[in-house]
This record gives C-alpha cells, sequence and structure tokens, in this order.
C-alpha cells in the first residue's frame, strides 16, 4: 500500500488529521476522530516493518522531489534500520497518548489533540528527512506543539518550563544549522549521504562537532545542559511527558548516530572522551539526584536523563575501543546497545509517566509523601507500576535489561572504570527506583485519599497492559529488533572509523 | 501595445514604455486628489476605493510588463534583461517590477488594514490615500532610479509624504514629537546620502551609476581616499533610511508616535524601496567597492541584530518591541547584500519582500486590538487574545513565529537564505552571532505569544465583559487570513518566490 510514498503518507496524514480535528473544533468528536487518525496511521507504519528489507545498509522507501531548486533543498525522505524502528515507536506511542488524554482532558479537548497528532507527523519527518535543512525544518518545528502544549494544559509553573524548553532546545539547534550551512558550502549539496562524504579538515570537524554536541546534547539531554527536562516534564500534561520521554529525547541520540559519527568522525574520535565524561556523569551524579526528588514526575525525568546516558555511552565507547584494540570488532554491540536502550526506553519511561499520571489523575499531586499503600486499594495498577519499575531498574528479562547489559559489556573493552561508572546505574537505579515503589505503592494505606482511590478502569488498563506486553517482548526476544538494525549500525561504524581528513 | 523597436536617444522624445506604470500612477493619484476635494465626508469612502484601483491597476500594468518584448530583446543585446529610457536615468528589469509589484500589493494590504483604525480616530480623510499614493510613486523611481539625482528624487517624494503622514495627527503631542524628529533626522540622512554622492560625483564624473561602475572598474578604487568618503557617506544615509544601529533612534520614537495606521505603513512598503536603493547605489553603483562596504555593512549588521534584539526584550510597549524587532531584521537584510553575490542579494530580496508581508500582518493585529478611544500599544493587550479571538491570536501566533524564525513559517527561509549567504562568504562569525541573536528574539516574541495563548484576558468593559477586538469588515478579516496563510504557505512551499528572487537578480544585475 502507498507505494513509493509511504513515509509522505506517515507525515502528513497525522498533520493533515490534526488540522481537521482542530477546525472541527471541541463540539464534534475530537477524541475518536483523534484515537482513528493516530491508530490508521500506526497501522500504516507497520507496512514500513513488513516491507522492510534489513539486508543491507541502503535507504529505503526513498522519495526523492526537488523542494527549493534555487538553494539545493530537496524533499528527501527515507529510513534505514536505525530510523525505521523509532518512526514505529512514534506512532505507537503517539496512539497511546492519545488513549491517555480521553477523559482526563477537558479544557480545549480539540487542540490538545489536533497538537499531537500534528506532532506525530513532524516527528517522523525528522526521522525520515535525508535532507539536512528538511531535518532541520521538522527538528524546530516540532518545538511549536510542544511549546504550546506545555503551555496551555501543563501545571502551575509551566510557562517558565516552557519558555526554558523552547529556549533551550531552539538555541541549540541554531548552531548545528551554521554547521550544516558551512558544509553546504564544501559539499554543494544538502543531501545527507553527501555530506557524510565531504572531506573536512580538523579544525572544522572539531567545530561542527562542538555544534551538534550542543544541539543533540540539549536534545538527549546530557549533563550539563539537562537543566530544562525535569522542568518541562513536570510541568507538562501526562501525554506531553509521554512524548518529550519517549519519543523526542530519542531525536538526540538519533542526530549522533545520524550526523555526528559519519560526518565529522576524526572529531568524534577526538572527543569521544569528553561525550563519554558526560553520559557517565549523568549515569552517576544524575542517578544520585533522581535518589532525593520529592516529586514523582521529577524522580522518573531525572531517571530519564540517566538513561538516555546510556544511549551516548554505548555509540562513543566506540572510539575508545577503537584506540586501544586499533580494530572495529566488537564495538557493535555498544551501539546495539544504545539503539536498544533508546527503543526500550521509550516503552518503559511512556508507561512509567503515564502510570504517574494515573495517580495524579487521581489525587492531583505527585507527591511522593502524598501516597502510601497504593497496592491495597488498586492492585491492578501497582501490578504494572511494580513491573515498569522493575523494567526501569533494568531487570533481565524486561526491556530495560537489554541496553544496558550490552553497553556495560562492551565498556570494559574499552576501559574497566568506564564499565565500572556505568555498572553503579545497577545499583543507584535500582535504589530509586525501588525506594518509590516503597513509598507509593507499598505499606499501610497512607491516608484518607489514598483509600479513597479507585482502581484502574479499562481504558487505563489497556494502555498499561500493551506497554507491558511490549516491555518483555522486547526483554524477551529482542532479536527482530537487534536484526533490522544490524546493517546500517555496522555502516555507521564504517563511516565512523574512516577518516575524512582532507589530504589523506 | 509595444510595438516599435527601441528609439536610439539622439530623438527628444523619450521612450514612454518603461515608465508607464509609474505615469498612470502619477496620474491616477491627481485624478484622486481632485475628486477628493468635491467629496463629502460621508462620501470618503471614494477615494478610498478610487485609492484601492489605482494601485491595483498600477500592479496589473507591472504586471503585464513582465514578458515585455523589450525585455527580450535587451537580454539578447547586452545578457541581462533591463531597458533603459528617460537619457537613461530609468531602469526597467525584472528585480524592479517584482519590488514594484511587492510595493503596490503591500500598500494595497496596508490601506485595506487601516481603513478601521483611521475611521474609529476621525483620522478617515483623503489625505491619508493620497500621501499613501505619492509616496508609492517615490518608492517606485526609487527602485528604477538609475542615476543618483533620481534616486535622490524619488526618496525625497517618498520621505516628504512620509513626514506628512506621520504628523496626520497633528493634535497629538507624541505624534507631533514623533513627525519632528523623523523630519530632522530624515533630513539629517538625505543631506548625508546627497553629500556622499556629490563626492563620489566629483571624483567619477557621472551621476549615472553604470557610469561610476565604469570609473570603478579602471581605477584602484580602494586606494582613493576621495571615493571611501563619499561611500562612508552614503552608507550613512542609507543607514539612517533603513534604519540600522547606529542610526536607529529615530525608529522606536517614530513607530511609537505615529498613528498606528502610519507605523504600518512606514514598517513595511518603504523598507522594500530602501533594500532597491542600496543594491542601486551600493551593488550596482559601488560594486567594485565590495571590500569596504562589506567590511562597514557587517558592522552595522551585527550591531543592529545585538542592540535590535537585546532592547526589545526591555519593551513593554508592543509598537516600540516591533521597532526593535524591525532593526534587528534589517540586520538580517544586509547580511545577504554585504555577502556580496548573486545568491546573497536575492536572500536579501527575499527576506524584505517576506519580512514586509509579515510586519504588515503584525501590525495589523495591534489595529484590531485597538478601538474607538483606546489606542493598543501595549504587549498586555495582548493577553488573553486566544481566548478573546482563536482565529486572530493564530494569525498573530504565525506572525510572530515568522518573526522569530521557526520552521515552517516563511521568515525561517528568509533568515537560513541570508545566513547561508554570509557562510559562503566565509563570514561564519557573523553568522553564529546572527543565530545566537535569533535565539536571544525567540525570548521576546515567544513572551508575546504567551501572553495571547497563556494568559487570561483580565481587561473588562464596564458591564464586566470581556472586551472584544474591534469588529472589521469581511475586507479586512479576508486578507489578514490571507497574509496569516500566505505566511506558513510560502514557508512550506518557499520554492517559487525564492526562485523568482534569483531570477531576478540574475538577470538584473
Amino acid at each position: 500500500m502507498f507505494d513509493g510514498y509511504l513515509l509522505s503518507v506517515l507525515i502528513w496524514l497525522p498533520i493533515i488529521g490534526g488540522l481537521v480535528v482542530l477546525f472541527a473544533g471541541d463540539k464534534f468528536a475530537p477524541r475518536p476522530l483523534a484515537l482513528a487518525v493516530s491508530a490508521i496511521t500506526f497501522l500504516i507504519s507497520l507496512s514500513l516493518w513488513t516491507g522492510f528489507n534489513s539486508t543491507g545498509y541502503q535507504m529505503q522507501f526513498v522519495e526523492l522531489m526537488p523542494w527549493i531548486e534555487s538553494f539545493k533543498i530537496n524533499y528527501h525522505l527515507a529510513v534505514d534500520g536505525i530510523s525505521m524502528p523509532l518512526i514505529l515507536l512514534n506512532t505507537f506511542i503517539t496512539v497511546l497518548i492519545v488513549l491517555a488524554g480521553w477523559e482526563v482532558i477537558k479544557n480545549k479537548p480539540a487542540q490538545y489533540m489536533a497538537a499531537f497528532l500534528i506532532m506525530e507527523g513532524i516527528i517522523n519527518g525528522v526521522f525520515a528527512a535525508q535532507d539536512a535543512i528538511l531535518f532541520y525544518v521538522f527538528f524546530e518545528a516540532m518545538l511549536i506543539p510542544m511549546f504550546i502544549v506545555i503551555g496551555i494544559w501543563g501545571g502551575d509553573n509551566r510557562i517558565y518550563a516552557t519558555i526554558k524548553f523552547f529556549l533551550y532546545t531552539f538555541f541549540g539547534s541554531v548552531f548545528m544549522l551554521v554547521s550544516l550551512l558551512y558544509m553546504f558550502s564544501q559539499a554543494d549539496s544538502f543531501a545527507i549521504a553527501d555530506l557524510h562524504d565531504v572531506k573536512l579538515g580538523m579544525t572544522p570537524q572539531i567545530l561542527i562537532f562542538l555544534s551538534f554536541l550542543i544541539a543533540f546534547g540539549v536534545k538527549v539531554p546530557m549533563w550539563p545542559v539537562h537543566t530544562w527536562l525535569p522542568d518541562a516534564h513536570v510541568q507538562a500534561p501526562t501525554g506531553g511527558s509521554v512524548i518529550l520521554a519517549a519519543v523526542m529525547l530519542k531525536i538526540g541520540g538519533y542526530g549522533f548516530l545520524r550526523f555526528s559519527l559519519p560526518m565529522v568522525p576524526d572529531a568524534s574520535s577526538e572527543l569521544a572522551w569528553l561525550v563519554i565524561f558526560m553520559s557517565l556523569t549523568a549515569v552517576v551524579y544524575i542517578g544520585f539526584i533522581a535518589l532525593v526528588q520529592s516529586d514523582m514526575k521529577k524522580l522518573v525525568a531525572y531517571s530519564s536523563i540517566a538513561h538516555m546516558g546510556f544511549v551516548t555511552l554505548g555509540i562513543f565507547v566506540l572510539f575508545p575501543i577503537v584506540a586501544n584494540t586499533g580494530s572495529s570488532e566488537g564495538t557493535l554491540m555498544g551501539l546495539q546497545g544504545g539503539m536498544m536502550q533508546m527503543i526500550s526506553h521509550g516503552f518503559i519511561s511512556g508507561a512509567m509517566f503515564l502510570c504517574i499520571g494515573v495517580l495524579y489523575d487521581r489525587m492531583h499531586t505527585r507527591e511522593i509523601t502524598a501516597y502510601g499503600g497504593v497496592s491495597n486499594k488498586m492492585p491492578w495498577f501497582a501490578a504494572f507500576f511494580v513491573l515498569f519499575s522493575m523494567a526501569n531498574t533494568g531487570l533481565p528479562g524486561t526491556s530495560g535489561f537489554i541496553g544496558e547489559f550490552m553497553v556495560i559489556l562492551v565498556s570494559f573493552k574499552a576501559n574497566f572504570w568506564i564499565a565500572f561508572l556505568a555498572a553503579t546505574t545497577l545499583i543507584v537505579g535500582a535504589a530509586y527506583t525501588l525506594w518509590l515503589v516503597k513509598r507509593v505503592i507499598f505499606g499501610a494505606v497512607a491516608n484518607d485519599n489514598v483509600a479513597a482511590l479507585t482502581d484502574i478502569n479499562k481504558r487505563e488498563t489497556f494502555i498499561l497492559g500493551v506497554l507491558a506486553f511490549f516491555v518483555i517482548l522486547v526483554g524477551l526476544w529482542p532479536q527482530p529488533l537487534i536484526h533490522v538494525m544490524n546493517d546500517s549500525l555496522v555502516h555507521v561504524i564504517e563511516q565512523a572509523t574512516t577518516s575524512k581528513l582532507v589530504g589523506r | 501595445m509595444l510595438t516599435s523597436t527601441l528609439i536610439p536617444m539622439q530623438f527628444a522624445v523619450p521612450d514612454f514604455a518603461p515608465a508607464i506604470p509609474e505615469i498612470f500612477l502619477l496620474i491616477g493619484t491627481g485624478l484622486v486628489l481632485l475628486i477628493d476635494l468635491f467629496l463629502k465626508d460621508s462620501q470618503r469612502f471614494i477615494t478610498y476605493v478610487l485609492s484601492q484601483a489605482v494601485l491595483l491597476i498600477t500592479a496589473g500594468l507591472v504586471i503585464a510588463g513582465f514578458n515585455d518584448i523589450y525585455l527580450a530583446e535587451a537580454a539578447q543585446v547586452t545578457g541581462k534583461q533591463s531597458i533603459t529610457t528617460f537619457s537613461d536615468m530609468f531602469v526597467l528589469d525584472p528585480m524592479a517590477q517584482i519590488l514594484k509589484v511587492a510595493v503596490l500589493l503591500i500598500t494595497a494590504g496596508v490601506f485595506v488594514y487601516s481603513r478601521p483604525y483611521l475611521f474609529s480616530r476621525e483620522m478617515y480623510k483623503g489625505e491619508y490615500f493620497t500621501l499613501g499614493l505619492f509616496a508609492v510613486l517615490g518608492m517606485m523611481i526609487m527602485i528604477s532610479a538609475k542615476t543618483m539625482l533620481l534616486i535622490y528624487l524619488g526618496l525625497e517624494l517618498l520621505s516628504l509624504a512620509m513626514y506628512a503622514l506621520v504628523a496626520f495627527r497633528r493634535d497629538n503631542g507624541r505624534a507631533s514629537e514623533a513627525a519632528m524628529k523623523y523630519f530632522v533626522l530624515g533630513a539629517i540622512a538625505s543631506g548625508m546620502l546627497l553629500y556622499g554622492m556629490s563626492i563620489i560625483y566629483g571624483v567619477s564624473g557621472s551621476l549615472h551609476i553604470d557610469h561610476i561602475a565604469a570609473y570603478m572598474g579602471n581605477h584602484e578604487v580602494m586606494q582613493n581616499i576621495g571615493l571611501l568618503l563619499g561611500l562612508a557617506f552614503i552608507i550613512v544615509g542609507l543607514g539612517f533610511k533603513l534604519g540600522v544601529v547606529p542610526f536607529q533612534m529615530w525608529i522606536p520614537d517614530v513607530y511609537d508616535g505615529s498613528p498606528t495606521a502610519v507605523t504600518l505603513f512606514l514598517g513595511t512598503a518603504p523598507k522594500i524601496a530602501a533594500f532597491a536603493m542600496i543594491i542601486r547605489l551600493l551593488v550596482e553603483g559601488l560594486g567594485e567597492m565590495v571590500q569596504g562596504w562589506q567590511q562597514i555593512l557587517s558592522m552595522l549588521a551585527a550591531l543592529s541584530f545585538i542592540i535590535g534584539n537585546i532592547v526589545a526584550i526591555a519593551q513593554t510597549n508592543i509598537k516600540r518591541m516591533f521597532a526593535y524587532s524591525t532593526i534587528s531584521h534589517m540586520g538580517f537584510v544586509l547580511l545577504g547584500i554585504l555577502a556580496g553575490s548573486e545568491l546573497g542579494y536575492a536572500a536579501s530580496m527575499f527576506y524584505i519582500i517576506t519580512y514586509a508581508i509579515i510586519a504588515a500582518g503584525g501590525f495589523a493585529i495591534i489595529i484590531l486590538l485597538s478601538r474607538t478611544g483606546y489606542e493598543a500599544d501595549q504587549l498586555n493587550d495582548l493577553k488573553g487574545l486566544s481566548t478573546r479571538h482563536p482565529w486572530y491570536a493564530f494569525m498573530m501566533l504565525l506572525f510572530l513565529f515568522s518573526m522569530a524564525g521557526v520552521p515552517p513559517t516563511v521568515g525561517f527561509y528568509a533568515k537560513l537564505s541570508v545566513i547561508q549567504a554570509v557562510v559562503s562568504a566565509d563570514l561564519v562569525w557573523l553568522a553564529v552571532i546572527a543565530v545566537v541573536m535569533s535565539v536571544v528574539g525567540a525570548y521576546y516574541y515567544l513572551r508575546a505569544i504567551k501572553l495571547m495563548y497563556f494568559d487570561q484576558p483580565d481587561e473588562k468593559d464596564g458591564a464586566g465583559k470581556l472586551l472584544e477586538p474591534a469588529k472589521a469588515g469581511l475586507d479586512f478579516n479576508v486578507l489578514i487570513s490571507a497574509n496569516g496563510l500566505a505566511v506558513i504557505a510560502l514557508g512550506i512551499l518557499p520554492g517559487t518566490l525564492m526562485a523568482l528572487c534569483v531570477m531576478a537578480v540574475k538577470a538584473s544585475l
């Protein structure tokens, strides 16, 4: 179906659907309409998976049209093994977000649903774009719906949070734009594949790498530019937190794989220590910060930063290994680990935020001290919450285990201490997550409000059940995912270990 | 209508054909002026309709000239699609045509937007429209001028009309102050420009742009102290007219003091004419001195978007905020010009045209917020607009995001193209300042959006009801919607306008 323009459909169907929902207004059943659009988009996106040829790294489902000819900018879409799973993650999560906002959002539901549908299309565009400017357009455009979502449906301090979110990301990305324009002046093309091939000297490479690091580092977010994330997460409505944690953060990791490593391999190798240092700081230091949070959402937000540290660690640990052993053998597992961590974190963090949303909808507080003994009143919910918490700590058998395990394993090849520090997450992560579970779920019923809680309804059970299914499925049987990404990641490693300095 | 071949220059009768739109505009304006004299106040609508008709017919005449056989013939002879007439003083080329159409259509839009404002303030007089038409004539002459003298004449025609318009509300102290400032500073700027022109004339021996360029080609221009002095004076004059730092002081006061309808006019179409003037003088005339003006313009541009954007943050008056934002936008326009490449000129042209479209929309929303007896000029007047009128708020959202340069609005491509031009001119440092400053700029645009969308309206009228925006006519509503949607449509498909600008620059310069 949709041969030759499948990706366009995945981008524009939700955007147009979102506009229809927007203009149809609150009276014309915005919720079912939005659900239909997102469900159809998800079903269509499944044909990406079925139609995908996982042998070879070549781009697939290519669409190429001139867009702004005077500037050689093309409407160029395609996916490979790296971006395809992320698109599926996005279309899948959006369905859940629409469901999650079903009863909760009473203020301007049509605009709420429309914002998420439009965001879905734009994020698909980010992952599918094969033209640097097209990528940048989607990358920036994504900020507008998110800005509005946090600003309108957010918590008390939403305006501070949303402006901080917007300016942080905008600030990060403008440097990337200058870099892209500079590379255009060298390559005379905006095609990402051409930018992969252009020769660059060391100084430009370093500067370009740093600009990418700012752009994607803010997005991931990496320590020390992570401070917007806790604010944005805490203030955003549940749906906003979910899309932010589950999908938007992945754009940072994706950017490192698609831009930094292949375009400026020498600078990446030169500055890998910096990224590894930042990643380990995120894993260890942010882990401890998560421990002391009194707000559930903030706790999960900080744990997101720590988990995303594994993604960047897995990607960049490649370089010390190559430096140590002289060959790229065995580094693949690091990238695979990073990718698995991204997908799995998409499910788990989404689920954690949805769980907190379930509690918040009933109690209207996120303070951990306000809860206690929830399992007595909400046994089903407690079961799900414990499962996702276990996945969050990286329990074997859940998806959280795969990525972290692979990254730690591969880190040993680089340096014992890198692996050691990364492995502390198993303790710290367990500490903050399980302590959260203990304080919220277990124990005696803490107060009358908790005593009045009702267990999750069918809609909520369905959302959490689906996520639980995937968390366990990916945990037990990661092979199909790893297989799909394999050749593309091998290609990235090839590109990242091939010097493109001028004159060599 | 044009069947004869090019008339040789020794004939006493010049070729009127290239100037038909201007001639029509002059006659039309004269007629409107005469007719208006015999109209009662209640019949002022006729003046408005006639003025619009004159503008649109003039635009039609310009467009009709697009595929002029003359241009094609000229292209065969010189490789450039430009023809000159009136002893080579007047030039018609694709760039001039596109800029003129932009000026005419934007002015027509400005008239539509101004009408409710003028009406509710007893300023609905024929003079607004006739002065506006004369200003348009001045702009068209500036765009097509090929000698320095004609450029100056066009500029003065524009300026005099604008001085009178700014002083239109003569019993208002702030308006008079603004008019005074504008007049004095404008006169100084004109003097500077004229002085620079006279020096260039003294050195090169000609007022004609092409002759000056030819003289430059044969001499060591960067060693010639006279020419450098002339260049400096010309840039000061141009800087004043465009309103870039450090010649920006008049902009906030004039924007703030003028009636909003005049600010709307002042902030849109004349910018396009100023762009044409810079291209004619610096690029066509003093193109050989590119090293000289590139350095000066780099400084002016960098200062403009640094000071414009940072000072705009401190503003609570939305007209002043827009004034400072204009200053920063003019800095961006300079970026494309100082890159010194065809693509850069095209980028600046794209920038100035789209900026005029966006700014017209932004000021139109301010006009809407004003009511009889109430002048909306504070940022807080935007509060809760999305609750009071969601559609206007959405349009304003588009304009503001576009000014901030966020895709997928057209403002992004404008910024992208000028920044690309400076990056390919190896001025990466300037590009970095530009993008950092556009992040600073994003802050105050976001603050305005925040006021519209995230804050609740707090103005109540006597009966405790929320104040509605002024009632606007159908023409206003259609135009503002078209304006807003153009911002997004040009953002999704900027290719055509961009290609048009590139073509025009390639064929003209």
